[in-house]
Formats: structure tokens, C-alpha cells, sequence
């Protein structure tokens, strides 16, 4: 089992938080993993990306390498696109579709939208506005995660552990709202795969 | 045995803790800051009392580091590679003085200068000044590594050098941890002249330095984290340095790599393997992380006679960090099939916070210098840098922390009017204040902006040395007080602000003005707390 994720978005979209509850539901499972963060100079509004890595073996490199990625998991559509040089034959891309524009440039969404069709293995989830209806806006992340479970190689159980233990501390209500979050992701792709 | 999941960074930090360090001193900067923030969150170190607060600059830290040292005990300083310039000084003698308690000098260079101005590679300075480096691949070597360093450290009473890249400090992953062992008992050196390099003793002390050489080489020949690795291909060998070995090693998951390697991750370079491996190997392949350290070494002047391959014959390029797939096309040839990136991907590059206090001091900057064309405004390094993106392109320089009032003061001194200098406030605590004292011995015709912030913004906010003192400061410089003003940088003051840089510039000598407003991002987090 290996499985090697680009997360990716915008600075301050939280992108570390998807990280964090995968990576504990990993660590959780007996898993390895590696994660190379981004700080510094790219958190002001810029792009990031974070290279996900979880294994049953012991994992080497610090770097996903070009065409080596299972997944691109991104929280915003244009972003999802920066990365594709990673992403592997069969790989997947499964992103947000709220655009975040922040930029004078930022192209036509339908452009944007028209690119990731073109590929094979894509989901494109309106993950903030499943976000809203759960009550929930703040949780479009957990949606995320949702929407690219079933192709991480860990149980959905753990996922829901990870976020126990990162929401735990804030009450049971904000863990609820997350998990309800977590299986609309779910929901949502598996009936996108159909 | 505890596993925790660690950046390269703290994992260095909880190396450090564990290992009995009384003292941390740095000052913060992309990719070295978690190190230091790590310990300031340890129960630990709260407990131990251990020392952990940011200094002004890099080299009052290394200076106080050495002082620990001096007084018996572990300690560390950290920095980012171009830190490292500025405690130059201090960490080149501090290998002449050698090290009492143990201590090491935690520098994160930034190839491929994801945050950063330069890409100097930090392994040069510690072959310069002749002390031993440690250079982890991983995690877990950046806490095992602490443990040794520390050792060796007093074993030879010399500082050691510990070398990261961003992508070992910023990247996490598992590392078990060792029992906590107790911090030195305060002991001055036995030779109380030890630290006085007077030319007598400092002569003795470098000859002790070159004798020690040999013994630092033993060290690393009998490294636990240097290691060969036999091969039956002999048509090639490669030694791998540091975070280089990953690459390597990624491109062998499922089998077996064929050529002999040599994995450095402990420096001087082990004599005896190299010697194994360039002369069982038709060809070598160096794989250094930086600058083409070992490559030259190993060629020399004379180049070619060797087939050494590497960054400096195009097997991989010259400039920008590694990855795993410039690995395997040196050693094959082959290049890696990939997709293109769509052109609807634009770039997004950073930009100043909503409501940045900074915005509205350079939206005065930019009013007001209209009237004398581009090419005015000298500039320093922090988020108001921003400014030279559009849609201000209002500042014509960054070179290194400080540099804006000197350069300012250079550029006026040639003739140039006007002249401003943006400066922020930590970087004006860092390395500003005594660029103006120059200025004010002078009576320098310039203008100094401190935009302050009242926190070290650009690195995620840490405590700025500047805080409340910025006024205090500039009087005791000698700035006339009646130019020294402070504005609150908001819309409703522009106009005023405006006029405030109009009559500094019309003032012949050196102008302070300060506009003061908290950066959001530290009042967000401030309010969250609430
Ligand atoms: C010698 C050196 N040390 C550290 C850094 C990293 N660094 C760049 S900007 C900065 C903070 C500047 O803070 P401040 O001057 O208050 O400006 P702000 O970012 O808050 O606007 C730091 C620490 C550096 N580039 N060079």
C-alpha cells in the first residue's frame, strides 16, 4: 500500500488541516508517512502545496516525484491544474470547485472547469456549498477529505478518528458537523463516479 | 520508546531538549523558525527552565550560544543560511576558541530560494571554518544526530555545524525518541584563557584546530549516519549527500540499487570511503544538495581526470534543489514522462494581508514619490517587500537585513534626492539601528520609514525586539526629536501622511517617521485567544 498525495490550494484556505486528519487516521492504521509542509513566503494569499505520502514501507523521499502522484486533492479548481506534472498515469484529481480569485489574471471558470473534465480520473465537488447546507461552511475541507476517501487505503473509521482528534477539543457538536461533512465528501463522489 | 511526528525542525529541537540543551538562541527565518518555536512550546523546556527566547539577530545569538558554551553548558543557535552571514564572525572564531559545554550552530539553507534571497550553500562555511558538519536525511537522524553532535562536540571541546534544506525542516514524518538526559552543571573552561584570542593564543588554538582535523575525519569514517553501501555494478558509484540519499533511495523501493553508494551525512568527508569508492568506480556520481561542494573537491582544479559527475558538468543543473527524478536522470538518462501544466494556470504570487497596515503606508509612498519618478525608495526584507510586486512597485531594493538605511544613506551621499528608506521594525532592530547611527553622525539627507507592525511578520509573527522602543531608540541615536513622528497608518490619516513624508523630505538630514499599526495576522490571533 502507498499512496502519494499532492494537497494543494490557496494560502490560508487550510489546506494543512486535510493533512493533519488523514495523516493521523495514517499513523493510526500502523501506516508511515511523510509530509513536506509549506511555510514562509507562500502562506500570503499565494499558492501551496503540501506532498502527502503514506506507506506500509518505509518512504524515502521527501518529494512526490513527477508522475509518481496517486492524487491531486485540491481545495480550489485552478490549483488543482498547477500540479498535474506530478500526477500519475492512473492518478486521480479531485478538487473543489470554488474558485478563489484572488489574482487580475485568474481565467474563465468554465476554462478552468473544461480542463479537468478533460481528465480521466476526476472529481469536481461544489465542496463549499455542501459545506453550507450542512450548517457548516468551515468544514468544505472535511468535505474534501470525504470526497477523496475511498481512494486513500485507509479505513473510513479512521478518518472519522482523525477528526475526533483534531476537533475533540471543541466540542462534540464542531466533531458531528465534521463528520457530517466528511460523508457528504463521500456521498457526493460516489455518486459522481456513476 | 516514544514516536513522534515530526518536522525536520522539531525534530532537531526535541533532539536538542532530550539531550540535556540548557539554552536556544536564533533569530527567526524560512525554514529554520520552527526549531525555536518547537522549544518554546515544550512542557520541557518550560520546566528546565531552558533558555528560549528570540534574540535580535543571528549573531547575538551565536554570541550568546558561545557563552553557554563558555559557562559549561549545551546550547544551540539557529538560523536560515543567510543568518548565517551575519554571525559569520562569531562562528568562525568560535572554531578557533573551541566550544566548553557542547554546542552546535542549526543553519536551514533554502535551495531553489523558496523564501530567501540567495541559495548559499551553509556546508561551504563549515568546511571554511574547519569544524565538523552533520548533514541528516531524515527525521529521525535530525534527532539522532543532536544526540551525537553534542558529543562530539565536547569529546573535542569544538562547536559543530548541523545543516538542514527546506525540505528536511519542513517536512514530517515519525521519529522515535531516547530518554531525556540531564543538562551539564555550570563549569568554566580548565584554560581560563581559552576564549582570549589574543594572537598568541590564537595561534596556538588554530594550530590545535589543524591538528584536530585528522581526528575529525576518524569521526566520520566511524559515523554511524556515514555509509557505504556495496554494488555489483562498478561501471558507476554515487555518493549521496544528506537529503540527496532519499532521491537516490526513492528510485530503488522495489529493487536494489547496483552501483556502490556512499550516503555523507557527517563531514569532513570520510577519507578512506571516498578513496574506496573513486577507485573501485569507473565513475562517480556526486549528489549534493546546494552547491557542488564534494564535486569540486573531489576534481579539483584540473577537472576532467577523475569522470567526477554532477552539478558542474550538466549531469544535473548547476542551481535549485534536487528531486528524486533529476536523480534518476542522472544516473540513466532517462527523462520521466509528465503532464503539461493547462496555460490557464496563472501564477498567484504572495500578497499583502486585507488590511496590512503596510498597504497604506506605501499608498502614501507611491503619492507622494509621483513627483520625482521611479528609483527613490530603498527597501529591506519582510512582507512590506510585497511592495515591489504590483500594484505598488514602489521600492527599488532588498539585498540583506538592513540594508535599506545604508544603502539609503550611499545613495544620498552620491547625490540622489530624495532618498526614503523602508525598513520594518524587526529588521530595523536586527541590523537598522547602526546603519542610522551612521547616518545621523553624517546628517545624512534621508528619510527612514520604520513600517512597524510590532511583530516579525514575514516568518508568522514572532516577538519583535522592537516593540515600544522604536522612538527611545531613534532619540538615542541622535535623531532630532522633532523628527521623529509617529502615524497611525489607517485611511483616514493618507492625506496626513502624505504631508508628514512631503515635509521630512524637505528637511535636510535624517527623518524618522513610524507608522505603527499590529499586523493582521497576529491581532486575529490575538482576538481568537480572547
Ligand atoms: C539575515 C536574515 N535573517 C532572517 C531573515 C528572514 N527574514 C526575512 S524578513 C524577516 C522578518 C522581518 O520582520 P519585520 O522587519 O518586522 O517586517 P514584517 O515582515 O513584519 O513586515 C525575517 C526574519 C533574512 N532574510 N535574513
Amino acid at each position: 500500500m502507498k499512496k502519494d498525495i499532492i494537497l494543494c490550494g490557496v494560502g490560508g484556505q487550510g489546506i494543512l488541516s486535510i493533512a493533519t486528519v488523514i495523516g493521523y487516521a495514517a499513523v493510526d492504521s500502523g501506516l508511515y508517512l511523510k509530509q513536506a509542509e509549506v511555510h514562509g513566503m507562500s502562506q500570503r494569499g499565494g499558492d501551496v502545496q503540501s506532498h502527502f505520502r503514506i506507506s506500509d514501507k518505509e518512504i524515502f523521499s521527501d518529494l512526490i516525484p513527477f508522475g509518481g502522484a496517486d492524487m491531486i486533492l485540491s481545495v480550489e479548481p485552478m490549483e488543482s491544474l498547477r500540479y498535474l506534472p506530478y500526477l500519475s498515469k492512473n492518478g486521480w484529481v479531485i478538487t473543489n470547485d470554488k474558485p478563489f480569485n484572488n489574482i487580475v489574471n485568474y481565467p474563465e471558470t468554465e476554462d478552468v472547469y473544461k480542463q479537468i473534465k478533460k481528465l480521466d480520473n476526476h472529481i469536481l465537488i461544489n465542496a463549499d456549498d455542501i459545506a453550507k447546507e450542512i450548517g457548516s461552511p468551515r468544514s468544505m475541507n472535511m468535505v474534501m477529505i470525504g470526497a477523496a476517501s475511498s481512494f486513500l487505503g485507509i479505513e473510513f473509521d479512521k478518518l472519522i478518528e482523525g477528526i475526533k482528534f483534531i476537533f475533540g477539543r471543541k466540542g462534540e457538536e464542531m466533531v458531528n458537523l465534521n463528520v457530517k461533512a466528511l460523508e457528504a465528501g463521500k456521498a457526493f463522489a460516489e455518486k459522481f463516479n456513476k | 520508546m516514544e514516536k513522534l511526528l515530526l518536522l525536520g525542525d522539531e525534530a532537531i529541537a526535541q533532539g536538542a531538549i532530550d539531550a540535556g540543551m540548557s539554552g536556544i538562541y536564533g533569530y527567526p527565518g524560512t525554514p529554520s523558525t520552527e526549531i525555536i518555536e518547537y522549544v518554546q512550546r515544550s512542557k520541557t523546556a518550560q520546566e528546565r527552565n531552558i533558555h528560549r527566547k528570540w534574540s535580535a539577530n543571528e549573531k547575538t545569538a551565536a554570541e550568546a550560544a558561545l557563552g553557554m558554551s563558555y559557562a559549561g553548558k549545551r546550547s544551540m543557535c539557529t538560523m536560515k543560511h543567510v543568518g548565517l552571514n551575519v554571525a559569520a564572525d562569531c562562528f568562525m572564531n568560535s572554531a578557533i576558541t573551541g566550544a566548553n559545554g557542547g554546542t552546535i550552530v542549526t543553519v536551514a539553507d533554502d535551495p531553489s530560494m523558496h523564501s530567501s534571497q540567495n541559495e548559499q550553500d551553509s556546508r561551504i562555511y563549515g568546511k571554511f571554518a574547519m569544524i565538523p558538519i552533520f548533514e541528516p536525511s531524515n527525521q529521525q537522524e535530525c534527532y539522532d544526530m543532536t544526540f551525537h553532535a553534542f558529543e562530539i562536540s565536547e569529546k573535542y571541546q569544538i562547536p559543530i555545524m548541523m545543516r538542514l534544506t527546506t525540505r528536511l525542516s519542513h517536512s514530517r514524518s515519525g521519529v522515535a525518541t531516547k530518554d531525556m538526559i540531564a543538562e551539564n552543571e555550570l563549569k568554566l573552561p580548565e584554560d581560563k584563557r581559552q576564549f582570549v584570542l589574543l594572537p598568541a593564543i590564537a595561534r596556538r588554538r588554530y594550530k590545535m584546530l589543524l591538528d584536530n582535523q585528522v581526528k575529525f575525519e576518524t569521526e566520520s569514517e566511524n559515523s554511524p549516519f556515514n555509509k557505504f553501501i556495496g554494488g555489483s555494478d562498478k561501471s558507476k558509484g554515487i555518493i549521496a549527500c544528506g537529503i540527496a540519499y532519499n532521491y537516490l533511495m526513492e528510485n530503488y523501493t522495489d529493487s536494489t540499487c547496483p552501483f556502490p553508494v556512499l550516503k555523507v551525512s557527517q563531514y569532513p568527508l570520510p577519507r578512506k570511503m571516498v578513496e574506496k569508492i573513486t577507485s573501485e568506480c569507473k565513475e562517480i556520481l556526486v549528489l549534493e544538495e546546494g552547491a557542488p561542494m564534494i564535486e569540486e573537491m573531489l576534481k579539483g582544479y584540473l577537472g576532467d581526470c577523475l569522470n567526477i559527475r554532477g552539478r558542474l558538468d550538466g549531469t544535473l543543473p548547476r542551481d535549485g534543489e534536487l528531486n528524486p527524478n533529476l536523480v534518476l536522470q542522472a544516473i540513466n538518462g532517462e527523462k520521466v514522462e509528465m503532464n503539461l501544466i493547462p496555460e490557464e494556470v496563472k501564477g498567484r504570487p504572495p500578497q499583502f494581508c486585507k488590511g496590512c497596515g503596510h498597504i497604506d503606508a506605501y499608498n502614501a509612498i507611491k503619492e507622494v514619490m509621483a513627483d520625482y519618478g521611479d528609483g527613490h525608495v530603498l527597501s529591506d526584507i519582510g512582507c512590506y517587500t510585497l511592495a515591489a510586486l504590483p500594484p505598488f512597485q514602489s521600492i527599488n531594493s532588498c539585498v540583506d537585513m538592513g540594508a535599506s538605511i545604508t544603502m539609503a544613506k550611499g545613495a544620498a551621499d552620491s547625490g540622489l534626492f530624495p532618498v526614503i528608506a523602508t525598513i520594518g521594525d524587526s529588521t530595523f532592530t536586527h541590523s537598522g539601528m547602526t546603519g542610522l547611527l551612521d547616518a545621523v553622525i553624517e546628517g545624512t539627507n534621508i528619510v527612514v520609514m520604520i513600517l512597524d507592525n510590532s511583530t516579525t511578520g514575514m516568518t508568522g509573527g514572532q516577538d519583535s525586539h522592537a516593540l515600544d522602543r522604536l522612538v527611545s531608540i531613534c532619540e538615542g541615536l541622535g535623531v532630532e526629536k522633532d523628527h521623529i513622528t509617529r502615524v497611525n497608518p489607517i485611511k483616514q490619516n493618507h492625506e496626513a501622511l502624505v504631508e508628514l513624508i512631503r515635509k521630512e523630505i524637505a528637511y535636510n538630514g535624517v527623518s524618522v517617521i513610524i507608522p505603527t499599526r499590529e499586523c493582521m495576522q497576529t491581532l486575529k490571533r490575538k482576538l481568537k485567544k480572547k
